[in-house]
């Protein structure tokens, strides 16, 4: 009987184990396959098939084309830009509404949260018809502060994430701190806004995920090449570098590479924002 | 006097409440008016017209609507989105199925979650050139078909040939979203008290009704909101085809069309109608589901429905005869 067990849970081990794997191969493939295509050069690329190794690893040649090309190192600045004034802000005004809305009564408290948590329900594409037209008449587009302001303006999650943290935040810390003078404002900057950095963490983890991926409003509203961002840089090589994958290749790489890293520095960090803002996401 | 001050006191208290108030929530409800109702409101109020973003309108009544539905390319395409649904019922299913593995103890989880997950991560115009390339002729995908011992001449054009470009798209999602669901699941499982997989075991129930009786009922709330996400999600389809083939030969969804009319076309009227129109349906489709749950579930933030509370008792009972048997110490 005990051996019986056993082996079937060796069995099973070695199943899992197998799946995993397998699992774990599906998912890189199709990225292990652009660092290949990357490290090749044109000969390289046109004589071998996609699944075979580089002659060496030591080729960066594509990957200085797709930077002029693409005007990446711009493009890069533009992007540390936006994430900065982006992240910034979002903290700020997230985490002040949720102080607000969470701390005081006062008429249309009510709906004004319930504004925000339909704002949610629309579809961001589906928006972008009619925003663009407001953008067009605020005189916003190809502008990197426009781009940002629409960032800014369509950031319902991290609203979400302050205020669930605050229904967590004893109310007496306030009180005793209103007891010994402090203001409102004093409450909230001195006493609150430190306590609240697992909830900045989170909302930074994911915000900036998301604003350094964002490429939908940044290829609607920076149109002008020297105003681009990481993620549509990329999209330079679509004309008349559609068909030379080795260059594509590196170009998505490098697009990636920061990602990865920030990944495998901020890993729980990432995992623990992303269960966090699923709740209510 | 005193009286006079503490007066005073309140007072100002008061109007810091205000000040405090109106100042913290300046921005964010400028912004929300700004980004969400204003365009909100003016997209009812285009959907009216017929007009571009410059220039003049003209009010044309309903006649942007009977073209949603008129329209075969427009109202079609979100039969396009049945793909998705179909990807989204297989990568919960999956994510289901690697999170409940990963939940017992295995060797090395960090590094098979980390590359399960990561595809998340990577902005979507990178997913389009990596998919474009994946799926190209002779490029990855026929490369590993052929070592397989394919004939080229077999092996389909992913993204041309209509009756197959729609699954490989759907697929390039499942391949995105897939480790985010099993983080998000497997967080779900994690927060279940893991001595009760432990008892569980030692009562001798095994791996299905582990997964059956103790993690099914504890994730419940999590599958049911992904399953509503997933199916807004799939009539809103929009990323794979507009990064990897634009739409073209078949592809394009109801939002890619939607885009291309507002954008390109810049007929702004026509494509508001259509963004009110999914919009109606996914709240439809949002409070249905909703109700569902409810009454499928007997009350909707309840994690157990009264079958589970049911199959609860009944697995305690038959642990309480496993043990009668003594089965286990």
């Amino acid at each position: 009987m005990r051996m019986k067990r056993n082996v079937s849970s060796f069995v099973f081990a070695i199943v899992k184990y197998v799946l995993l794997i397998l699992a774990s191969i599906v998912s890189l493939a199709p990225v292990v396959v652009c660092v290949l295509t990357s490290f090749k050069t044109n000969e390289e690329y046109a004589s071998t098939t996609v699944l075979e190794f580089p002659s060496s690893f030591g080729y960066f040649e594509n990957f200085k084309i797709a930077i002029e090309k693409a005007n990446m190192l711009r493009c890069f600045g533009n992007t540390a830009l936006v994430l900065l004034v982006v992240l910034t802000v979002s903290v700020f005004t997230g985490s002040m509404l949720a102080y607000v809305i969470n701390r005081f009564t006062f008429p249309g408290r009510g709906m004004i949260e319930n504004l925000f948590l339909f704002a949610s329900l629309l579809p961001g594409i589906a928006m972008q018809v009619t925003i663009y037209q407001i953008m067009y008449s605020l005189g916003l587009i190809n502008h990197l502060y426009g781009y940002m302001i629409v960032l800014m303006g369509t950031d319902i999650i991290s609203i979400y994430i302050f205020l669930q943290f605050f229904e967590n935040l004893p109310v007496s810390l306030d009180e005793s701190a209103i007891m010994d003078g402090c203001t409102y404002f004093g409450v909230f900057f001195k006493i609150l806004f430190p306590l609240l950095k697992p909830a900045i963490m989170t909302s930074l983890v994911l915000k900036g995920v998301s604003v350094y991926n964002e490429y939908y409003s940044s290829n609607l509203y920076l149109q002008r090449p020297e105003l681009k961002t990481i993620s549509t840089a990329l999209y330079t090589f679509t004309g008349p570098y559609g068909n030379q994958y080795n260059y594509i290749c590196a170009g998505v790489l490098i697009t990636i590479i920061p990602i990865l890293v920030f990944f495998l520095v901020f890993q729980k960090q990432v995992y623990s924002g992303m269960a966090n803002g699923a709740v209510k996401g | 006097m005193e009286k006079q001050s503490f007066k005073k006191w309140i007072c100002t208290r008061k109007v810091q409440r205000r000040l405090v108030i109106f100042t913290f929530m300046f921005v964010p409800l400028l912004l929300l008016l700004l980004f969400t109702y204003i365009p909100f409101v003016k997209m009812i109020q285009f959907s009216f017209y017929n007009m571009k973003y410059i220039g003049a309108r003209t009010f044309v009544g309903l006649k942007n609507y009977a073209e949603v539905f008129q329209r075969k390319e427009i109202f079609g395409s979100l039969f396009n989105s049945l793909y998705y649904m179909a990807g989204g019922v297989v990568q919960l299913a999956l994510a289901l199925f690697f999170a409940t593995m990963m939940v017992f103890k295995v060797k090395g989880e960090s590094v098979f979650k980390g590359a399960m997950f990561f595809p998340y991560l990577i902005c979507g115009i990178a997913v389009g050139f990596i998919f474009k390339f994946f799926y190209a002729r002779g490029a990855v995908l026929d490369t590993i078909l052929q070592g397989l011992g394919m004939n080229i001449d077999n092996i389909p054009l992913w993204l041309q040939d209509q009756s197959i470009n729609n699954i490989s798209l759907a697929a390039t999602s499942v391949w995105r979203y897939t480790g985010q669901n099993v983080i998000l699941f497997l967080g779900a499982m994690m927060s279940v008290d893991t001595d009760l997989y432990e008892a569980a075991s030692l009562d001798g129930a095994n791996r299905w009704q582990q997964f059956r009786y103790i993690i099914l009922p504890s994730i419940k709330s999590i599958i049911v909101l992904n399953i509503i996400l997933c199916v807004s999600g799939c009539l809103s389809a929009f990323e794979p085809p507009y990064v990897i083939t634009n739409g073209t030969m078949g592809t394009g969804t109801y939002f890619v069309i939607m885009n291309r009319i507002a954008h390109e076309n810049q007929k702004v009227g026509t494509a508001s109608a259509m963004a009110i129109v999914l919009l109606v349906l996914i709240i439809i489709c949002t409070i249905g589901q909703k109700l569902f749950f409810k009454y499928a579930f007997d009350d909707g933030t309840s994690d157990e429905s009264k079958a589970a509370v049911r199959k609860r008792k009944k697995a305690e009972k038959e642990r309480k005869a496993l043990q009668a048997k003594g089965g286990v110490r």
